[in-house]
């Protein structure tokens, strides 16, 4: 990277401004803006804290303190910038920050922490959320149920029930709020049919929201074994209970059907004594698990192994074969001589040019054992398993990536070449060495000077190429052993991603696992890359 | 670029030594003496020719086809009126336009919807993070303040570890944000924009940190003896003189926005809501699916205007890359 120019020089060269400097340039500055440009600040400020302070009021309806706490501070802190005579370069950088720390700088940390969760399908919310999440999902209809008078009400999109039970008295609740007596119901043949504060759904509402009002239970109370109301159709309501008893003091889960009890034994979720698991369970620390796990269980520690050398050699074998064709193209292409390069530099340029996840599915097509191209017309018929076949599968990917990897290495190669000034060939010629020799001892060393660091961030996209392999092979062919959905192609970040989103059980613990493991690697290699090219020294 | 110096017909299978031998003859054309020694012309040899430049035109020849078969490939696919995928495999065997009506007409797949999403999604990215990384980059190269170097360092440094691997933190985290605002959260534009903005600063910083360094600095000063404050001069002078950095960073920032594909597939759920990149990927997955051809269509679509964009920029490009980017 070449980012020095004179600046090294400009900052021994002027001294630090004092202080009535400074002072100086604000009020110039300041002087300089205008009323115009005051305004429009003031506009712009003002719709950031109009939009910080309608988040401050969702946060504190639903009590997440501490997120409201970061929007306040960082609110006052962007007020704080942008007010300032000062803060010059902050308030350049604040925009780019925000993004940089919370979709880039956090998302990392936060990857830490769910790598030492077991947050994943059945693990997603807290214990409260469990429990009840069972209790509804094992409702019952209690056979002599009384018949409750419902109402289905609005309130900001969320669903309500009016309930006005055999003995007249009123109560309004929905799925997440226990039924609450209300006072001052508009009452009709002894139902309550409206109420202050909600809006009371029309016969039409009601039949367009079946689905949603049939999903409706309404808790009795705080306590989830009290049971809860559900309306079959929209004004009759009946009490049903759970057939799971909830025993918080001992933290323990009875079916009452078949006597089982399923306790909490600090695995994030109930079980019983025979193993069995009550899904969902919530989520918990679980430490290091996964990091063992990914490593020691022998099912998951396989599939790890090899996909992580597959990786290191994809990554490697991609640098390498598209450097070498690249520079053989330029090497060949690069003679004063030869008509129509302009042609041929185009043509070459195209695979470069189209985007790559249309080219992967293209190749895809091609590559079909059956149905081909490949195999139909170029082979004549032949049946190769392109992309079935766990070693010719890997073969098609480095193809394919050498496809669309070697324009790029052919116009760094030739940009390269090209600034090597004509007087070392020159010179070398005059003192007898052969067109080879010059070339492997004069001009490729003076080459790599300039592209090893693009080869460093070549290797790197390529150890994370997640598009060329998931396009093409979609990682497969699949590994039938592995308990996640894994293939012979994958390569680390595609496995993350399938262990995360794909397949019947989502991993997220798992999968943040392999990603720190990965986020390892990749910095102790470009640590030693940055040693090695120095090119931090540059950014002084 | 030299590269670029139309070469005279004549001078076609000249070797090199040759060549500098009739240039100087050329030059001394004056001199009797010296133009008795210049070479006679020598006629046309094929050997020769081939030596010096014909086995390159072979390498040329192989190349291409290597390089082009795939795209004429999917172009002969897409002219097929109804094409599976063995139907396409005769090249050019029948030229239609059905692929393309049918792609743009299936009620079931909202090609056109996908389309636009990826325009704008993509459009808006590049514009944003060419805004936030100029700002960056104006503050890095003009101003000198406490944890300059430091700020540098770390923008590399954070920049090193790909988005895409925190995309299981970047989905809690979407979830989250749309419990309470539904509007910039999961499923939404904005919130896979607000995501990709996240890597606004980071290489293009540094490429436009890079030409911003190239303005000298006296053009600022002037503008400020002359009473512009610094609001003034960054948005009047700077943003204009560095105009095509500017233009590569955005579609260098495009071009990897239309060919992301990991975090859009994770944020938007709806089919109408989502790219090219995981519309097209979904519909070529399906095995149901048969309609190579229209498939075909919908991918010459949309790399056209990529295609272009990048031909029309090719001279742009080629520097920046050479400058540390890597698509």
């Amino acid at each position: 990277m070449s980012i020095t120019t004179d600046e090294d020089v400009t900052a021994e060269s002027v001294p630090p401004p004092t202080k009535r400097q400074r002072r100086a340039a604000s009020i110039a500055d300041a002087a300089s803006g205008g009323l115009r440009t005051i305004l429009i600040k003031m506009v712009l400020i003002g719709i950031v804290d109009a939009i910080a302070l309608y988040a401050i009021f969702i946060l504190a309806l639903q009590q997440d303190w501490i997120v409201l706490g970061v929007v306040a501070v960082v609110t006052a802190i962007v007020n704080w910038i942008y007010f300032s005579r000062r803060k010059l370069p902050a308030k350049y950088l604040t925009p780019g920050v925000i993004f940089l720390v919370l979709f880039q700088v956090f998302v990392v940390v936060y990857t830490g922490y769910i790598a030492f969760t077991n947050y994943g399908t059945g693990h997603n919310g807290s214990k409260e959320q469990a429990v009840s999440s069972l209790m509804a999902a094992s409702l019952e209809r209690v056979p002599d149920s009384p018949t409750y008078g419902v109402t289905v009400v609005d309130q900001l999109g969320t669903l309500g029930l009016l309930v006005t039970d055999p003995d007249g008295e009123v109560s309004v609740g929905t799925n997440e709020q226990p039924l609450q007596e209300v006072q001052g119901a508009e009452l009709e043949n002894g139902k309550a049919v409206a109420v202050d504060g909600w809006t009371s759904l029309s016969f039409q509402d009601v039949i367009a929201r079946t689905d949603e009002i049939t999903e409706l239970a309404v808790p009795f109370s705080d306590d989830p074994n009290d049971g809860a109301i559900r309306t079959p159709d929209g004004s009759n309501g009946y009490l049903y209970t759970s057939t799971l008893e909830y025993d918080e003091a001992a933290g323990t889960m009875t079916d009452l059907t078949s006597g089982t009890v399923y306790t909490d034994q600090g695995t994030g979720a109930f079980v019983a004594e025979d193993g069995e698991e009550l899904r969902p369970g919530w989520q918990i620390t679980v430490g290091f698990d996964n990091f063992v796990r990914a490593v020691t269980d022998s099912r998951l520690a396989g599939p790890l192994i090899y996909v992580t050398l597959w990786t290191f050699a994809f990554a490697l074998i991609s640098v390498a074969s598209t450097f070498f064709l690249g520079l053989f193209l330029a090497l060949v292409f690069n003679d004063m001589r030869m008509r129509g390069r302009r042609f041929y530099r185009i043509a070459m340029i195209l695979p470069y040019a189209i985007p790559s996840f249309l080219s992967a599915l293209v190749w895809a097509g091609m590559m079909n054992e059956s149905f081909g191209f490949i195999n139909q017309v170029l082979l004549g018929g032949a049946s190769v398993p392109w992309l079935t076949d766990p070693t010719v599968a890997k073969i098609s990917v480095l193809i394919v990536n050498l496809w669309l990897g070697f324009p790029y290495m052919f116009l760094v190669c030739t940009g390269a070449l090209q600034s090597i000034p004509e007087d070392v060939n020159e010179a070398a010629t005059v003192d007898g060495a052969s067109p080879w020799q010059t070339f492997r001892l004069i001009k490729l060393p003076l080459l790599l000077v300039s592209v090893a660091p693009l080869l460093i961030a070549s290797f790197a996209f390529n150890f994370n190429n997640f598009n060329v392999i998931y396009m093409l092979t979609n990682g497969g062919p699949r590994d039938t052993d592995a308990p996640i959905p894994v293939g012979f192609t994958d390569i680390l970040i595609s496995m993350v991603y399938k262990v995360a989103f794909t397949g019947q059980n989502r991993d997220y613990g798992l999968a943040a696992a392999y990603s720190v493991i990965i986020f390892i690697v990749v910095a102790t290699i470009s640590i030693i890359a940055f040693r090695r090219t120095k090119s931090l020294e540059e950014i002084n | 670029m030299t590269e670029q110096q139309p070469v005279p017909g004549t001078q076609a299978g000249l070797l090199q030594a040759e060549l500098r031998e009739q240039r100087a003859a050329a030059r001394t054309g004056g001199d009797p003496e010296l133009q008795r020694e210049a070479p006679e012309k020598r006629p046309f040899s094929f050997g020769r020719w081939f030596k010096a430049t014909g086995w390159r035109h072979l390498v040329g020849i192989v190349v291409v086809a290597f390089a082009l078969f795939p795209i004429v490939f999917v172009i002969s696919s897409s002219l097929n009126p109804k094409g599976t995928l063995t139907g396409s495999n005769a090249l050019f065997s029948q030229i239609g336009f059905d692929a393309y009506a049918r792609i743009l007409t299936n009620p079931d797949v909202p090609f056109t919807t996908w389309f636009a999403n990826t325009l704008i999604i993509a459009g808006i990215t590049a514009i944003l993070t060419v805004f936030l990384g100029s700002l960056a980059a104006y503050a890095f190269s003009r101003m000198r303040f406490t944890g300059r170097r430091f700020g540098l360092v770390s923008i590399v440094v954070i920049q090193m570890f790909p988005q895409m691997l925190a995309v299981v933190a970047i989905f809690l985290v979407m979830t989250a944000i749309s419990d309470w605002f539904p509007a910039i959260g999961l499923n939404t534009h904005i919130g896979l924009i607000m995501v990709y903005l996240g890597g606004a600063l980071g290489v293009n910083t540094y490429l436009m940190y890079g030409y911003f360094n190239t303005i000298p600095a006296s053009i600022d000063e002037a503008a400020k003896i002359d009473g512009a404050g610094h609001a003034r001069i960054f948005f009047t002078i700077i943003l204009r003189l560095v105009a095509p950095i500017l233009a590569v960073v955005a579609l260098l920032s495009f071009i990897f926005t239309v060919n992301e594909y990991v975090v859009a597939s994770v944020i938007l759920i709806d089919t109408e809501k989502q790219t090219l990149a995981v519309g097209l990927v979904k519909l070529v997955s399906n095995p149901r699916y048969a309609d190579w051809a229209a498939f075909s269509a919908g991918a010459v679509i949309a790399a056209l205007p990529v295609v272009l964009l990048f031909l029309y920029l090719q001279k742009y490009i080629v520097g920046g890359l050479s400058a540390g980017a890597v698509k």
